[in-house]
């Protein structure tokens, strides 16, 4: 029988009713009275200098309030960069400054260089266009290859030239290039991973208003870590001390890491309340959202590996571009790198391995995390490259896989990493029991008499979540701990609030965090709610991204629990005259062991406040307690995905037939929950593989900012999905024994679409080694053409 | 500015509007009805579709002004007179069809709307009907499995779960 209830559950969201009545709070239904509307105005080219900027119509115009520009920043902080990496040869990366308004030149197009607050949005808008401005446009930089070039054009004028850091990591140099000089054979992939936009549905929205009684700052914002804008925001930007500055993200409508990093719009609105002393609110047109909300992926790589003559992985060595548009965003630097490249041992144990990634400065919008971060295009070159050794090597590309899997935990890979549980032969042995593998060859041939295509994909995955332990983070250049922290306040009644650091943007925190306290306690699930999203009734956290909120925060809510516990049964052993070992916690009621004599939970928790009958020289009345959780090393979710697909010879068009996943997140709290996450995830990287590319032309414009120009997918593009989570391997260092799941149908997605498509085409007769992403009809098409 | 007066919801409401103001505005700004949500500017998302008239249609494509006289239906309206969840809202919620809600409401009156005009409709016809309704979050397996059940079809065969 399934559970009804705790961990394990597979229990309907509390959050679905308000959305599904239209209850929902997002930030842009969120009015403050005296309100007042900013629109932005942006650059339209990509590269540019500001010669003059004219307000005076624009300020007469009615309803106008203020203008404000670049000038007005004078002084003020930039926008920070969260992490600095150190290149090859000990140098801090380059790290150039980030206006909140543009100051002297516009370096991509979508650059806000001015903004006006009018009365009404409509009234903004039409003053921003008054503005008379003269930018005159200069050359702009946009292919990375040529950013790099000697005498290439410069983004930034005060560095030397377009290279953010220049970074090695992985084994010696020596016993890489040994591995290559002794390899039976070498395989050789040069691919794109195409730049992408996270495109949650809601666009992103600021809302700042300043209180002058007390002097304070409100921001409702559209964020996945509220604790982290106030932090960057407070001390970085705008220099307000935290206990004045309360940030608050309510409903938020899907961020995918696009909503991590602070943005220009935050600090102006709260920069620009302060000034007017009128709040001041502003919302992204979905056009706005492609053109300044932080892009992702975009690495331009060639990879290479060795294989021995038996066909064992011997060395690994990889060369990757990777874009970071015209300005750091927040957590840019660390995505190419530290999330990137420690996990190119994949699922293999390669003994040694070399990383090489340049970052490179453009005229385009900064690129940060999206759904995975590092981890997909670590995990596409790395699947593609050993689908293509085993085609060379004439062998099965599954056994290829399995002959060289990691088998034996702990294990510590060439790029530092030490992974601590998993079992790839079971996700894999789970995945064939899934799609039906021996029957595949007959259902190939079913679909040649068809006139069809018919290809198989496979690929494995691992990533590292649940980021991180703050002490290594560190060391490698992360300005934030990246620990997360719980309160459980249970109140006088035995009703109980948990406030979390984590944010639920879609990911049901709501429900599954609940099931987790009252599993611990034996009491049901409608007694304890979940805050989130207001640093003003929060202790600290750092927010949701890298599938790290229960890794992390679920664990600082186990441990807050714990001392809940431990001081609860204190207070029944007074109780119950009994010793406080003797005390045990079942159901709901504290028992002495042995015996019939036991308290309730309520009369308890009545207890700890009304405390007449109480050991107060021995405790405080009360019960409430915090725990801050640093987790002791990543957390290594892996599995086996597969894609079957059927491609017209005709015209190139591929149709995705079937797609199942086989993961090991450990231990699983809501089913149901996890299972969504996974679909989600499924379809960003079919969406990747299939659909989308964010497309800029030669001279830096954005050819791909609106949906009628970036293809989304929608329910047509994608089928059912077979996805199962059975092969567990519980994490063994988190209380919980979980691993995280949100981003793993992202990263583990795109490597076994195209390779089902070569496979049908290579099957189908034709030599065909590598497309790049999206597989459009015509691309396929002109591989196809040879 | 002109006055424009029609029944929302079941409430006859009256309001000043200028001539340009959207569905969407009108909704959100001057009724403070704000489940009914905008995700693009150029009618691609579907999170703002109501139904006007008896007709679903995304609110941003259409000025207040001509809802003169109308008939509006809006996600806040969907729910039970006993204001529980209706077999759509309810099915949505069993089979998971929604992770971060913003695209649901649209998503909700599209799917009523649909099993208005097909009664018991196929996978395939369910995928295309969504044509103009975008989710960034479900990969739309468990929409599709939500509407389907909600017809009252059996979905236990479905892979997964």
């Amino acid at each position: 029988m399934p559970k009804d209830h705790g961990i394990g559950a597979a229990q309907k969201r509390r959050e679905d009713v308000r959305f599904l009545t239209g209850a929902g709070q997002y930030t842009d239904d969120i009015s403050v009275y005296g309100q007042t509307y900013c629109a932005f105005l942006r650059s339209d080219v990509a590269h540019g200098t500001i010669k003059s900027i004219d307000t005076s119509d624009a300020e007469a115009m009615p309803g106008v309030l203020r203008i404000f520009t670049g000038k007005d920043f004078e002084g003020i902080g930039g926008l920070p960069c969260g992490w600095q990496v150190t290149d090859k040869h000990g140098e801090p990366m380059k790290e150039p400054g980030h206006p909140v308004l543009a100051q002297g030149k516009v370096r991509h197009v979508g650059d806000p260089f001015a903004a006006v607050i009018a009365e009404t949005l409509e009234e903004a808008r039409d003053a921003a266009e008054a503005i008379v401005y003269d930018i005159e446009e200069l050359p702009a930089v946009v292919n990375m290859k040529a950013a790099l070039e000697e005498g290439a054009v410069k983004v930034h004028d005060d560095l030397s030239d377009n290279l953010c850091y220049d970074w090695q990591f992985g084994s010696d140099q020596a016993d890489v290039d040994k591995a290559f000089a002794e390899a039976a054979h070498v395989t050789t992939l040069e691919l794109v991973n195409n730049r992408l936009v996270a495109n949650p549905m809601e666009p992103r929205v600021a809302l700042g208003e300043y209180n002058r009684a007390n002097d304070e700052s409100t921001l409702y914002t559209t964020s996945q870590n509220p604790h982290v804008i106030r932090l960057l925001m407070g001390a970085f930007v705008l220099g307000i001390p935290e206990h004045k500055l309360r940030v608050v993200a309510p409903d938020v409508g899907g961020g995918f890491g696009t909503k991590i990093f602070h943005y220009a719009e935050e600090a102006f609105v709260t920069f620009a309340s302060r000034q007017l002393n009128r709040p001041v609110k502003w919302t992204s047109t979905r056009s706005e959202a492609f053109m300044s909300d932080a892009h992702g992926r975009d690495h331009v790589t060639k990879i290479e590996l060795a294989l021995d003559a038996e066909n064992n992985f011997t060395g690994l060595r990889t060369d990757t571009l990777a874009n970071m548009g015209a300005y750091l965003s927040t957590f840019s630097s660390s995505i190419p790198t530290w999330l990137h490249g420690t996990l190119m041992a994949g699922n293999y144990k390669t003994p040694a391995i070399q990383v090489n990634v340049k970052a490179v400065f453009t005229n385009t919008v900064p690129v940060d995390a999206y759904r995975g971060a590092g981890r997909p295009e670590a995990t596409f070159q790395l699947e593609r490259l050993v689908d293509k050794a085993a085609r060379e090597l004439g062998v099965d590309p599954i056994a290829l896989r399995r002959q060289n899997f990691i088998d034996s935990f702990p294990y510590a890979t060439p790029v530092a990493v030490e992974y601590d549980t998993g079992d790839y032969v079971a996700t894999m042995d789970k995945l064939e029991e899934m799609i039906d593998r021996q029957g595949f060859e007959a259902r190939r041939e079913e679909s040649r008499k068809r006139g069809k295509l018919r290809g198989l994909g496979v690929n494995c995955y691992i990533e590292a979540c649940g980021i991180a332990p703050s002490n290594l983070v560190g060391q490698l250049g992360a300005r934030a701990g990246l620990y997360d922290a719980a309160t459980v306040r249970v109140n006088a009644t035995g009703s109980i609030s948990v406030m979390v650091g984590a944010h639920s943007h879609g990911q049901g925190h709501e429900t599954a965090f609940p099931q987790v306290v009252a599993e611990m306690l034996g009491i049901d699930e409608s007694m304890i709610d979940i805050v989130h999203g207001d640093t003003s009734k929060i202790p600290f956290g750092m927010g949701t991204y890298g599938s790290r909120s229960l890794a992390v925060c679920g664990s600082a809510m186990v441990r807050a629990t714990e001392k809940i516990i431990n001081k609860a049964k204190k207070i029944a052993s007074h109780l119950l005259e009994a010793a406080e070992a003797d005390i045990e916690l079942k159901d709901g009621q504290f028992t002495v062991a042995g015996t019939d004599k036991s308290v309730a939970w309520g009369d308890v928790t009545l207890a700890a406040y009304v405390p007449h009958n109480y050991p107060l020289e021995e405790i405080e009345p009360g019960l409430e307690e915090t725990a801050f959780y640093d987790p002791s090393n990543f957390t290594y979710p892996s599995g086996a995905y597969a894609c079957e697909v059927e491609v017209d010879p005709e015209t190139g068009r591929v149709e995705i037939l079937s797609f199942a996943a086989a993961d090991d997140f450990g231990n699983v709290v809501n089913p149901m929950i996890v299972e969504g996450q996974v679909h989600g995830g499924i379809a960003q990287g079919i969406g990747q593989a299939m659909l989308e590319n964010c497309v800029y032309d030669e001279n830096g414009q954005l050819l791909s900012a609106s949906y009628m120009d970036y293809a989304m997918p929608r329910a047509e593009d994608v089928p059912f999905f077979q996805v199962d989570h059975s092969c567990a391997t519980p994490c063994t260092h988190n209380p919980l024994g979980v691993k995280g799941c949100g981003e793993a149908g992202a990263i583990g997605s795109p490597p076994a679409v195209v390779n089902a498509v070569l496979d049908a085409l290579n099957a189908g007769g034709m030599t065909v080694d590598h497309i790049d992403m999206p597989l459009s009809p015509h691309r396929v098409w002109k591989a196809m053409q040879g | 500015m002109t006055k424009v007066t029609m029944t929302v919801n079941g409430k006859a409401v009256s309001k000043e509007v200028s001539g340009n103001t959207l569905m969407t505005e009108f909704l959100r700004d001057a009724l403070h009805l704000t489940g009914t949500h905008v995700g693009c500017d150029t009618s691609q998302c579907g999170a703002c579709v109501i139904h006007v008239d008896g007709k679903s249609v995304k609110a941003c494509t259409m000025f207040a002004a001509e809802a003169e006289g109308a008939e509006v239906v809006t996600i806040e309206g969907m729910a039970n007179p006993d204001g529980s969840l209706s077999v759509i809202q309810q099915a949505f919620q069993d089979h998971h069809g929604l992770q971060c809600g913003f695209c649901t409401p649209g998503m909700v009156m599209t799917a009523a709307k649909l099993l208005e005009e097909n009664p018991s409709p196929s996978e395939h016809e369910i995928r295309d009907y969504l044509e103009g309704n975008i989710c960034r979050c479900t990969g739309y397996h468990n929409i599709v499995k939500a509407i389907m059940a909600a017809s009252g079809q059996d979905v236990s065969g479905i892979a997964a779960e």
